[in-house]
């Protein structure tokens, strides 16, 4: 398999870059913002995604999807990042979607994947209980009690928890501290008496939430993957998840970059093109190379995840490096995309200040690049 | 499909039957091939390797067939490649008439010269150096003042050339001549060939501050060259030396690719990695002890895990279109950047074992990375230096304007 896009892979950039363009650019997100829209997504956008099958990109045919691959999905990720387009391709099709079908019974699959595909179901993953993303230090705890488990507990940075129909909550069932082990997830009704969630209003205008959790009576059905054991297969899902939210962070900055390249070809100053200073050419050319180096390790890591002999390690490395990559240059071209501008990137008028806010957001989302690189040198031995 | 798999097959059974044992392991400095009238080969299976892979013309596997190359294509070339990596052969024959000179003589070069010197490049007897930089003319290379002036069917050439890699060891020189000097800079330019062997040619080598001399100063004193060792046509010889920079910037970016797991060359020892380097001096066995140094390190090697990859994917690009282009410069810049910060993350690695110099204290390997890692801050200067390349990337592939032709009129 090629780090060059396949044919239809490029067919699927094209059509869903000039989907974006016309249907959801960055004035759209503003408008959410600036209406405090209760949703915060635009419902109407998301179902013509639906139609146009992105929400069942990486399902299986069985399950009514498209078997399109992560190589698809990525490509649209990439085009709605390059946007800023603020739907539930991540939260309910990137994770939900992806968690439902590695951990899934075929029950679940059953009920579950056709509905994403159909757009009648949205997901979210309550993950996270404190500030800095730690996947195994969870103390929200599920305890067995007759053919219930009984839920306690808080959850922040829940991404899309507030329109979810649907929480995959991640849970302690035994051990305690930190350890990967005594780790459930279970599939949780955001309606159920002792749900409480509260929208949080993120800088980066996406939608987000605080959930808590008190004596929640979940059926013991409602377990997804195995009990106490589920960890493994969970780290799965969020290294394909990391991965495909580096492809959404590439698009976002190569638009970043783009923008920034086109003001420096605007502006003048001293009775020049701002762009012909050598101390601007040379940051420019250094962005760039970055921008072409992160291309390449998302294109590598997105193939991995379409290679049936890929090894989860391997997976797991490529994810930690790519989510640590671009977090990096993320930071690093929307600092100079917003200084680049001068003046003007500092006003809320401009749009640029929508992306460096998303860059923030985006690199905490999952483990930052000290996480990352942390879990690489482990991976690696070191 | 069917094709490739057959190639494939009698590829890895050729390479079986032909690549000597001592050929598949890891290379070392003084047993890197270069070819030429006075080649020695330290170790004689070198010499039996050569001539086998030239014998196919694997030295050059792209290259014609009526030249003496492999005539593979870009898929077959790929897999040879990738059979080679498999059993880990050393390269059977390294030099700049293959990553350099070649491919722009294929381009250019009329038929003739084409077969008097491409099939000497393929066998490895006929070494060759660069006649580019001058003392007054780094960066602003096109400024050259090596004339040539036509005599009867000889041009007579005088002038020095300076950072010549190995021309005390060379038998041919490209070289960049002026032949007009009443037009623009670029406009006086022509690339001609010629023997080191003529008379008129002296080099003195150049002592570096790693403690070896790999670059001459030359100096051509009324050498005579016949006419038609002029490539190209006259005066338009600054298009072929770009097109040969670009080539150069190509082969240079490939300082910056780790070799598979290790980090220095295909060496296997302690300091094959720069992690097991840093946990080795330290003492440590599960994990590096300094936690800022392992971050260091974790951030060197998913850069160059990128940087790989970045390579990877501008050769399948460059298939669908035609040689390098201005991404040579993104490649060349980076790898050497990456280079750079490879060896000073080895010095922080090593500790007070990476600074010695010479003599007891030491390990031939500890002294042998003092060297490289002064060596490595060539890598920034050589083939163009960032800062000129970071002004290619900006001009011709990001567009943006060109503040040196506004100074220039």
């Amino acid at each position: 398999m090629s780090l060059v896009l396949s044919e239809d892979q490029q067919l699927l950039q094209d059509s869903a870059k000039s989907f974006c363009l016309e249907n959801a650019p960055v004035s759209q997100l503003r408008k959410l913002r600036d209406s405090k829209d209760a949703t915060g997504f635009d419902r109407p956008l998301w179902q013509h995604m639906v139609q146009l099958g992105w929400a069942g990109m990486t399902v299986p045919e069985a399950y009514g999807g498209f078997e399109f691959g992560y190589g698809g999905l990525g490509v649209l990720l990439e085009e709605t990042g390059h946007n800023l387009v603020s739907s539930p391709l991540v939260a309910t099709v990137l994770l939900g979607a992806t968690a439902i079908n590695l951990l899934g019974n075929e029950a679940q699959k059953q009920a579950l994947l056709p509905k994403i595909v159909s757009g009648d179901l949205l997901l979210a993953l309550a993950l996270d209980e404190h500030a800095i993303h730690a996947p195994t230090k969870i103390s929200t705890s599920a305890v067995r009690s007759g053919s219930n488990y009984l839920l306690n507990g808080s959850k922040t940075f829940v991404v899309d928890g507030h329109v979810a129909d649907q929480l995959i909550v991640v849970a302690r069932t035994a051990a305690a501290g930190d350890s990967p082990a005594g780790i459930s997830l279970l599939l949780v009704d955001a309606k159920a008496a002792g749900v409480h969630i509260t929208r949080t209003r993120m800088v980066d205008s996406r939608n987000a939430a605080n959930v808590e959790f008190k004596d929640v009576a979940v059926p013991a059905d409602a377990l997804l993957g195995t009990v106490d054991c589920a960890f493994p297969a969970f780290d799965k899902v969020l290294d394909i998840a990391r991965i495909g939210l580096a492809a959404e962070m590439l698009g976002s900055m190569q638009a970043a970059f783009e923008r920034t390249l086109d003001y420096l070809k605007q502006r003048e100053q001293f009775g020049v093109l701002i762009g012909s200073f050598q101390g601007l050419q040379h940051r420019a050319a250094a962005m760039y190379s970055e921008l072409e180096l992160c291309k390449s390790l998302v294109r590598a890591a997105l193939r991995a995840l379409d290679d049936p002999e890929a090894t989860n390690k391997h997976i797991a490395q490529l994810a930690s490096a790519v989510k640590a990559k671009v977090a990096d240059v993320f930071t690093l071209v929307s600092n100079e995309a917003i200084q680049m501008h001068g003046g003007i990137g500092m006003t809320d008028e401009f749009d640029i200040g929508f992306y460096i806010k998303r860059a923030r957001v985006a690199q905490q989302f999952l483990g930052d690049a000290v996480f990352h690189r942390d879990r690489y040198a482990t991976l690696q031995g070191f | 499909m069917q094709h490739l798999q057959e190639f494939q097959n009698t590829t890895r059974a050729w390479l079986e039957q032909n690549c000597p044992a001592s050929m598949r392991t890891p290379m070392v400095p003084d047993e890197i091939v270069w070819g030429g009238r006075n080649a020695t080969f330290k170790n004689p299976d070198s010499r039996l390797w050569l001539d086998r892979m030239a014998a196919q013309g694997w030295t050059c596997p792209t290259w014609p067939r009526e030249y003496g190359g492999g005539g593979l294509s870009r898929e077959q070339a790929i897999i040879l490649g990738q059979e080679l990596a498999r059993i880990n052969a050393r390269p059977a024959l390294t030099s700049f008439g293959i990553s350099m000179l070649g491919p722009v003589l294929l381009e250019y070069a009329t038929p003739a010269q084409k077969m008097e010197h491409i099939p000497k490049i393929v066998r490895g007897e006929i070494r060759w150096c660069q006649g580019y930089s001058e003392p007054g003319s780094g960066s602003d290379l096109a400024s050259l003042a090596t004339r040539a002036e036509l005599s009867g069917d000889n041009y007579v050439i005088n002038g020095s050339k300076v950072w010549t890699s190995y021309a005390d060891q060379a038998d041919w020189i490209f070289c960049l001549v002026r032949t007009d000097f009443d037009v623009p800079k670029h406009a006086g330019i022509s690339f001609i060939l010629f023997d080191m062997a003529s008379a008129g040619v002296s080099t003195k080598p150049i002592a570096l501050i790693s403690g070896s001399s790999p670059f001459c100063e030359t100096f051509f004193d009324d050498v005579k060259v016949p006419k038609q060792n002029l490539v190209g046509r006259l005066n338009e010889g600054w298009s072929i030396a770009k097109r040969l920079l670009q080539h150069e910037r190509t082969m240079i970016s490939s300082f910056g690719l780790a070799s598979g797991q290790s980090d220095r060359g295909g060496t296997t020892s302690v300091v094959s990695s720069l992690e097991g380097a840093a946990m080795h001096y330290r003492g440590d066995t599960v994990k590096l002890s300094d936690p800022v140094l392992r971050d260091q390190i974790a951030q060197f090697k998913i850069d160059s895990e990128s940087f790989a990859y970045t390579s990877q994917r501008s050769v399948e690009e460059s298939q669908q279109g035609q040689g390098p282009n201005a991404t040579s410069s993104m490649l060349k810049n980076y790898g050497c950047e990456l280079n750079k910060r490879r060896y000073e993350l080895m010095l922080q690695s090593l500790g007070s074992q990476a600074l010695g110099w010479e003599g007891a204290g030491f390990s031939a390997e500890e002294l042998q990375i003092t060297r490289e890692w002064l060596r490595s801050k060539a890598n920034s200067i050589e083939g163009g230096t960032a800062e000129v390349q970071l002004n290619v990337i900006a001009k011709r592939v990001l567009g943006l304007p060109d503040m040196l032709a506004v100074s220039k009129k």
